[in-house]
This record gives structure tokens, sequence and C-alpha cells, in this order.
């Protein structure tokens, strides 16, 4: 693990030129989608909503994985967690403020990400991969088990949250456009804010635990406290990104929890270059992107799924932000990041 | 509770336990001395069902079918050591955890591919096809202990490989110390390849010798491998005699559980694991 943690403070201005061309093709998509795919158009509005709420979690992800070295297969937990809060929020026949349900969803996941992390962070190492999936999975089987909010069949949100100002809807979340550009608007703030976070005296410490946390102990600081912090942050931010989610399909069910959402979304990070943040975001695309290619030419698109993967495992060591660092830095940046 | 019930859940917790052992060893090797988190390692023992399942139809005799998957099992497991895992030694455990991800992902494609999307039974062997008289109502199937006795005398062979044989040194030694090992001489790359073969060979044949109990089916493989990770972590990882304990301790977990608290049964395992690791943060004998 060691050297090659790609985490820079400041990006290659080319690379930076490329993240705003996506991001602008993102923003613009409603204008120009209708002109080059007529007959997909809405369905692909949709996806791009849904593959940029599933981005906002991967990064959330990231934050754990990639930076503080805490890798969790337990994440989906505190989606499916932020899903399940808007559920049990929703009044039955009438939109949940958004004004409440949200910052109680943030808050009910957070609380729910202290507990779990303060009993996991004890562990390291594959142990923590492991005491985190015991989480994880707990979270699904009391969902899928028990009689909250439907057992197994899951539950339906009828009407989604509306955001209202002195009796006026100011934002309809049902409008697919507006929802758009609220889930654009959610990754590219999720984004700048944990650049932000990595960027301040607190973000430094927890990037120098993932590196090395005896010295980080050995220079006065108590990693445990930084590391629970961070996960709890990890935590919340996938709970918002599961909060979307359920307000877009209406629907939540105890598979929003379970590993292999956890492990999709870590394949995500890792293919996507860990510690980067851009690219977990860039993963989520690529992964879903390349499953709607695949499912459009054969049946047994998930062979060319694992083919994919293993390719990129081969052919790109830090994953793909990583190699767009590489690519896109002027300098020859130092030899360990050089060596393949 | 009745007595006789009693030891019907003794025994099948034990049977199950033990049947997650012959996984969990190889797991628990692989990661202890090649230092590979082997994700895949659950498609072997989906891999062993499905052959049985074939191999039995086309052979009409799952005794040979189950001794033919075995070097099948195994024949696999060393061409993906070669081909794939060579590559990721010296790398990040992560980049292990993707591609062998990747490979679950063609495994089950081609499971599907092969044998499609049905569920399959295998039927046991007429020796085996009979029940053991307990008392007036109750009576317990002779595979099951047959399958407890199989795994049983599997665990103590590998005991005794493990502790009495030059090979099973070897692999004890690269368990403590992968690095001393290659630089006493040894041939890391054929104990490496070896190790994984026969990781693979067991956890193919608990899938055979499991589907006339458990039937064959599309992703049979994955929750195999996350009760198996269960069982390895709680026993410490790269400990046979951890893995050992862990599995029984999780046959027995799952059986009562789901006796006394059926609804939270797969609950129980997962609390079990969390209370040991809060207990011990690195498995019973790391």
């Amino acid at each position: 693990m060691s050297a090659a943690r790609p985490i820079v403070d400041r990006l290659p201005r080319r690379l930076l030129v490329v993240l705003l061309i996506l991001v602008a093709l993102l923003a613009l998509y409603p204008a120009y989608g209708p002109l080059l795919f007529p007959a997909k158009h809405g369905f692909l509005l949709q996806r791009l909503t849904g593959i940029m709420i599933v981005a906002v979690m991967a990064m959330s992800l990231d934050l754990l994985v990639g930076v503080a070295g805490l890798v969790s297969l337990g994440h989906a937990a505190f989606f499916g967690l932020g899903g399940y809060m808007l559920a049990l929020l929703s009044p039955a026949y009438e939109g949940a403020n958004l004004w409440l349900a949200l910052p109680l969803t943030v808050l009910g996941v957070a609380a729910a990400a202290v507990v779990v992390g303060f009993l996991s962070i004890r562990t390291s190492g594959i142990y923590f991969i492991m005491v985190t999936l015991a989480f994880g999975q707990m979270g699904y089987y009391f969902f899928n088990d028990s009689r909250v909010a439907g057992g197994s069949d899951g539950a339906y949100i009828y009407v989604k949250p509306t955001v209202e100002l002195f009796g006026k809807t100011l934002i309809d979340l049902d409008d697919k456009l507006t929802f758009y550009y609220v889930a654009l608007g959610v990754l590219v703030g999720t984004y700048l804010l944990l650049r932000m976070l990595l960027a301040s005296p607190f973000g430094r410490v927890v990037r120098a635990i993932g590196v090395n946390e005896h010295r980080v102990r050995g220079l006065g600081f108590n990693p445990v406290l930084y590391k629970l912090v961070a996960f709890t942050i990890g935590g919340s931010l996938a709970g918002l990104s599961g909060f979307l989610a359920a307000t877009q399909y209406g629907f939540v069910n105890p598979a929003m929890l379970s590993w292999h959402q956890s492990g999709q979304v870590l394949v995500m990070v890792i293919l996507g270059g860990m510690g980067t943040l851009f690219g977990p975001a860039l993963g989520a695309f690529i992964l879903e992107f390349a499953r709607l290619g695949f499912e459009s030419i054969t049946d047994h698109y998930l062979l060319l799924m694992g083919g994919l993967i293993i390719g990129v495992v081969l052919v790109l060591p830090r994953g793909v932000g990583g190699w767009l660092l590489t690519v896109t830095e002027h300098r020859p940046a130092d030899p360990d990041q050089e060596a393949p | 509770m009745d007595l006789w019930i009693l030891l019907i859940q003794v025994l099948n917790g034990v049977q199950y336990g033990l049947l997650l052992f012959l996984v969990a060893s190889g797991l628990t090797l692989i990661f202890g001395i090649m230092g590979i988190i082997n994700l895949a390692h659950g498609s072997f023992y989906m891999l062993g069902a499905y052959l049985a399942y074939w191999l039995a139809a086309s052979t009409g005799s799952l005794t040979l079918s189950v001794l033919l998957s075995l070097p099948i099992a195994a024949a696999v497991g060393y061409v993906i050591e070669a081909l794939l895992v060579r590559t990721l030694y010296r790398r990040d455990h992560l980049d292990q955890v993707l591609l062998t991800y990747g490979l679950i992902l063609i495994f089950n494609e081609a499971q599907r591919m092969l044998w499609g999307n049905d569920v399959h039974s295998v039927t046991i062997p007429p020796v085996l096809a009979w029940s053991l008289k307990l008392s007036d109502t109750l009576s317990y199937p002779v595979y099951r202990l047959f399958l407890s006795a199989v795994c049983g005398l599997l665990a103590i062979a590998m005991y005794f490989v493990i502790t009495r044989t030059r090979f099973g040194m070897w692999v004890r030694a690269g368990a403590a110390n992968r690095d001393m090992v290659a630089a006493l001489g040894i041939n890391v790359k054929l104990l490496f390849g070896v190790v994984f073969a026969v990781g693979a060979a067991l956890a193919g044949l608990a899938g055979a010798l499991s589907s006339p109990v458990s039937s064959v089916y599309p992703g049979m493989g994955d929750s195999v491998l996350i009760i198996c990770f269960v069982v390895v972590v709680i026993g410490g990882v790269g400990s046979i005699k951890g893995a050992f304990l862990g599995a029984l301790l999780i046959g027995l977990a799952d059986t009562f559980g789901k006796v006394f608290m059926p609804n939270f049964a797969s609950f129980v395992v997962y609390g079990v694991m969390a209370a040991v690791l809060l207990w011990k943060p690195r498995g019973l004998f790391a």
C-alpha cells in the first residue's frame, strides 16, 4: 500500500480542464441529449442521475479507503440507512419536508456511523474489512427480517420530498430535470467539500494516518479520534447519497444495504483510483457505462465486465484516476509514482 | 427441548461447520501464506457443485463425479494462479480484491452460460440414501453423517500433513514469514501454486460433497465466500486451527440461531463475529 498515494494538493492544470469539460458535458446534457439520443434521452437522463448519486457514495468511500486507509465493506449500510430514514420520515400520502427530512437523515446516519466506527476502528487491515462487513450485514438483516418498513419487500415513498417556503413549492424533486441538476449539484458540491476537508489541518492529519499511522501517533495526535471523524463524515455522505437514491426511485429495499452494494462501490473506488476523489467518481461512470454498453451487446455482459475489471488491474495499477494524474502531470513525478 | 432434537441440531451444526472448514482452510492458507485475498474462492465451491451435478448426470455415479471434480478444480485453480494471481503478489491487497472480484463475475457468467439459471438437485447414491432411526418420530439421514465423517477425516489428514511432513513445514514457514522461506531456497513459486490449487480443490470438494444436501444454484459461491471469510477472521488469518474452531463455532451458531431465533439467524452469525473481534481484534489464534 505505502508510497503510491496519489492525493495531490493541486490537480495538474490539464487534468483540471478535462474534469471541467466532463462536468460541463453533464451540465449541458439536458440540452444536447434529445438531439443526440432522441429515442433514449429520458432513459439516459434517469441513468445519469442515478450514476451521479452513486458517484457521491463512491467519493465518500474514497475518503475512508483511499485517504484514511480504512477499507470498509459495509459502506452500503449507511447508504441504505439514508434511504430508509427518508422512507420512515415520509408521511403516507404527502411529501416529506426536505428542510426537516434531510438534516434528520444525515444526523441519524451520522449517529449510526459514530457507533459502528467506534466499535470497528479498534481493528485494522482485513479485520476491519470483516467487522464493517459484519455490521453492514447486521443492518441488512435488520431491515430484511424485521417488520420495520416492509421487511424484505421494501417500502415505497409515494410522494417525493418538497422544498417549501411560505407554502410555495420552490424545488419539486418529482421533476426529472430539476432532480438531475440537484444530483449534479450534490456531486460537484461533495467533491469540493471533500477537497476542502483534505486541505484543512484536519484533512492533513487524516491523510497522514493513511500513509503511516504510527508516525502520526508519534507526533502526538490521537489517530482513533481522527479516523472516527473521517468514518462519520464518509458515512453521512453515503447516507446523503442513499437519501437521494431513495428519492429518485421512490422505493427502498434491504438490498441497498447488502454487501454486494458495498462491494460494487468499492470496485468503483479501486478501479477509479484510490485517494484521488475524482477517480472514484469517474469509476462510477466507467463501470455503469460499461454495463450499459455491454448489456446492449450481449446477455453475458458480466463476462465482459469481469474482463474489463481484470484488465484495469493488470494495466493500470493505480486505477484510472492515478493514470490520469500521471499522464497530465508536466514534470516527471517522484520515482515512486512513475514505477508501473 | 427434546434430547434427540438437540442431538440432531448439534450434528447438523457440526456437519455444516466441517463443510465450512474445507472451504475456509484453503482461504486462510492462501491469505496466510501468499498474502492474497481471494474473493474467487467461493467460485471454486460453486464449480465443484456444478461439476458434481453435471458429471453425475452424465456418468450416473456421484462418487465418480466427486472424485473427478477434485482434479478439475485443482487444475483450474493452478491455471488461475499461474496466469493472474501471480502478477499480484507485490501489489496492494485491494488490487487483489478487484482482480478476484472480476474473476467472480466471469465465473458466475460462465456458470450461467454452461448450465443455465435453474436450480438443480443431485440425488444421493443409494448406498447412503437411508436414515438412521433415532426414536419413533425422528431419524437422521446417513448421508449427512457420511459428509461429516469425510470432512472430519480430511481435517485430520490436513493436520498430519501440516505438522508432520516437509511440505507442511514449508506451509507453516510460509505462513510465518514468506520472505524468509524464499531466502532459504525453497521454490516459492511452486509452493504458492500448489497451495492455491489445493485450496481450490478443497473448496471444489466441499461444493461437490454438499451438492446432494444443499442443491446446486447460481450464485451459491458468493454466500459461502462471505461466511468463510467470517470463519477465517474469527479464527485468525492464516491459522488452520483457528479456521477449524471458527468453522465449528459458526456452524453451530447458524444452526442454533435458526432453531431459537428463526427470524434473526443470519444476525446471529455476524453478531458472533463482531463479538469475537471486539474481544480479540485479530481473531482467536492470530
